[in-house]
């Protein structure tokens, strides 16, 4: 006997993700989830980005790691509410899933924010499947990964509403073809902005941020 | 990496459809659909129900799945669309403004019942 079923796996997830858009426009936050593979600069970039941003935008953050507060205590000096999610505990998990932000963000308060990014788990596959209620996604390459980063893991920038070419003031010492990077991300998601910046040195900030700012006000008005 | 917890769901859903009138019911055949840019690894998949269904109705039953192609339409010209690459601009009119209408299912159709 066949019983039909029909359902969607992920569905549960993704209620969980409706759930938390609703929680942060009724808080009227703007939710940024950003992504890339490990080391790729994102802790950095959002140092520098929190800076910049901050005080007129009021700005809180979640980090996904699976272990350490290492990331949290970096981010904290900056002044902007930080928390940390562990998933070790959870088993493990290679990315952040909706109900973990929903705590997250119930435990950090949003009633003083215009603005919280999660830092997702570093990993390129995984983060990219579960939706967790975000109004934009991010994802940041740096040039000491290879330029078909975006071929390989076309889910992930497929999904993206923008990408990071993190670590420019490396490519003078790098064999790493910038303009082929760019292009192989126009190849998944044709027209998605890229934002090319080091954030160590902060050259290109300036348009990341702008897009970013722009986003929160389209939002919050 | 996250197929225990895409298993761990699929066993529930499958559990919570067999009617419960049935006594000692044995699942055959499970009926997935998994889109070819899901992030999700088919072996991987198999191994992670076949150790998560011991003991269960779902123990030992096949699992069969259905690769749901990628297919794109432009929202500019509506040309709709097959890929295998990892390219996703309109082949007609070069525009950006694309859709994703499948290839990231993750689904169970159904699942079979032995008669006996």
């Amino acid at each position: 006997m066949e019983i039909n079923i029909q359902k969607r796996v992920l569905a549960k997830n993704e209620s969980d993700a409706d759930r938390n858009r609703s929680f942060f426009k009724e808080k009227q936050v703007f939710m940024l989830n950003m992504m890339s593979s490990p080391g790729s600069g994102k802790t950095e970039t959002l140092c520098r980005s929190l800076e910049m941003l901050m005080p007129d935008v009021r700005v809180g953050v979640i980090v996904g790691d699976v272990c350490t507060t290492n990331d949290a205590d970096r981010l904290s000096v900056t002044g902007a509410k930080v928390t940390q999610i562990n998933t070790d505990q959870f088993g493990g998990d290679c990315h952040l899933a909706a109900h973990l932000i929903e705590s997250s963000a119930k435990s950090l308060g949003c009633d003083d924010l215009d603005l919280l990014i999660v830092e997702n788990i570093g990993n390129l596959v995984c983060p990219a499947e579960f939706d967790i209620g975000e109004d934009a996604r991010a994802v940041v390459l740096s040039v000491t990964e290879g330029e078909d980063k975006p071929l390989k893991y076309p889910l992930m920038f497929q999904v993206a509403d923008a990408a990071i070419l993190n670590k420019i003031d490396l490519l003078p010492y790098l064999d790493f073809d910038a303009a082929l990077a760019v292009e192989n991300m126009g190849k998944v998601h044709p027209g998605m902005p890229v934002f090319e910046l080091s954030a160590k040195t902060q050259e290109g900030m300036e348009p990341w941020i702008a897009w970013l700012r722009n986003k929160v006000k389209e939002k919050l008005g | 990496m996250h197929e225990m917890g895409i298993a761990q769901q699929l066993v529930n859903i499958a559990l919570d459809a067999i009617p419960d009138d049935i006594e000692s019911p044995r699942v055959e055949k499970m009926n997935l659909r998994i889109g070819k840019l899901a992030a999700v690894v088919e072996h991987s998949l198999t191994f992670c129900l076949e150790v998560i269904t011991k003991d269960t109705p779902l123990e030992g039953a096949e699992v069969v799945i259905e690769d749901v192609p990628v297919s794109l339409r432009c929202e500019s010209c509506n040309h709709e669309w097959q890929t295998d690459a990892p390219a996703f601009g309109c082949p007609a009119c070069k525009d950006g403004q694309v859709k994703m209408i499948s290839g990231r299912e993750i689904e169970i159709s159904s699942i079979e019942l032995a008669d006996d």
